[in-house]
């Protein structure tokens, strides 16, 4: 897969990697981690993996549009973060702490 | 000298993740997300994605972290996040998952190629004597411009859910029954 020692030119592939790498150090986070904003940063560097993602492929692939998902991509996380700590700041203000599981109200 | 640079921004974009994730306090998981996002900035420079650096920077690593740092000091979150679990297997069934997450993805990908498909089907990354702006632009407002639309609705939805959810929420005024119907 990728030759071990210091290599000449950087390919796709060890971007991949250190994207797939980032996706997972979030997605543990996520599912680690019971304060909800830390939870949320976890989300942003998923986020960031996809992205990373897309412009590695864009330059692999000689392609533009993999670069204009990116903004696609920011628009959406932009999106999540303000509805996202409103809602914070609302749970907050109703029970005076943003940790995910005492959020369980709807719990069966 | 560009290998240097990968190793370099890819041990700095780890770091800030490990960051994230093992920060007691919010306030430092906020700074090394910053460090994070400010590295993939840089790959993005080495990937002839300058735009989207420079966005990256703007948008991100400006708006969103301050954001963060905003509501960690609205909030005033107390430091210390109690470590008994409520459910105790919960932790290493995530890091499991997590592993098993990596480990398919990265097999996955040993016995194939990484990059098939075809070329340039919306457009090339580089062609003489136009920038990375212009190109972008060319794209983003011809193939993509129905999406592009799509995007300021979202935003416009965003904003007006972001208002109502921190508006109404918590102690609402003192207002006459029957006025608050509606919205």
């Amino acid at each position: 897969m990728i030759a071990l020692g210091y290599p000449s030119t950087i390919t796709a592939t060890y971007y991949l990697i250190l994207a797939a790498i980032l996706f997972t150090i979030g997605g543990v986070g996520l599912l680690v981690r019971r304060n909800t904003l830390v939870m949320f940063m976890c989300i942003e560097l998923m986020l960031n993996a996809a992205n990373l993602t897309f412009v590695s492929y864009a330059k692999a692939l000689n392609d533009i549009s993999g670069q204009v998902i990116v903004f696609f991509t920011l628009v959406v996380a932009a999106a999540e973060v303000a509805v996202g700590l409103a809602i914070i700041v609302a749970i907050f203000r109703r029970r005076q702490n943003i940790v995910a599981d005492d959020a369980d109200l709807l719990k069966g | 000298m560009e290998a240097a640079v990968f190793f370099v921004c890819a041990a700095l974009v780890l770091t800030g993740a490990f960051g994230v994730v093992l920060s007691r306090n919010p306030v430092h998981s906020a700074l090394f997300l910053l460090l994070t996002l400010a590295s993939i900035a840089v790959l993005f420079l080495e990937l002839n994605a300058g735009l989207v650096a420079a966005v990256q920077i703007v948008v991100y690593a400006s708006a969103i972290v301050v954001l963060f740092l905003f509501v960690i000091t609205l909030l005033g979150v107390d430091q210390h996040e109690s470590l008994d679990e409520p459910q105790p297997f919960q932790r290493i069934a995530a890091i499991v998952f997590g592993a098993l997450v990596l480990i398919s993805i990265l097999a996955l990908a040993h016995g194939n190629r990484w990059v098939t498909g075809a070329h340039s089907t919306r457009g090339q990354l580089d062609v003489a004597r136009t920038g990375n702006v212009q190109r972008l632009a060319e794209s983003l407002f011809t193939n993509f411009v129905w999406a592009f639309e799509m995007t300021a609705v979202l935003l416009v939805i965003a904003v007006v859910g972001g208002v109502v959810l921190a508006r109404r929420s918590g102690h609402r005024p003192q207002v006459p029954a029957g006025g608050e119907a509606g919205a």
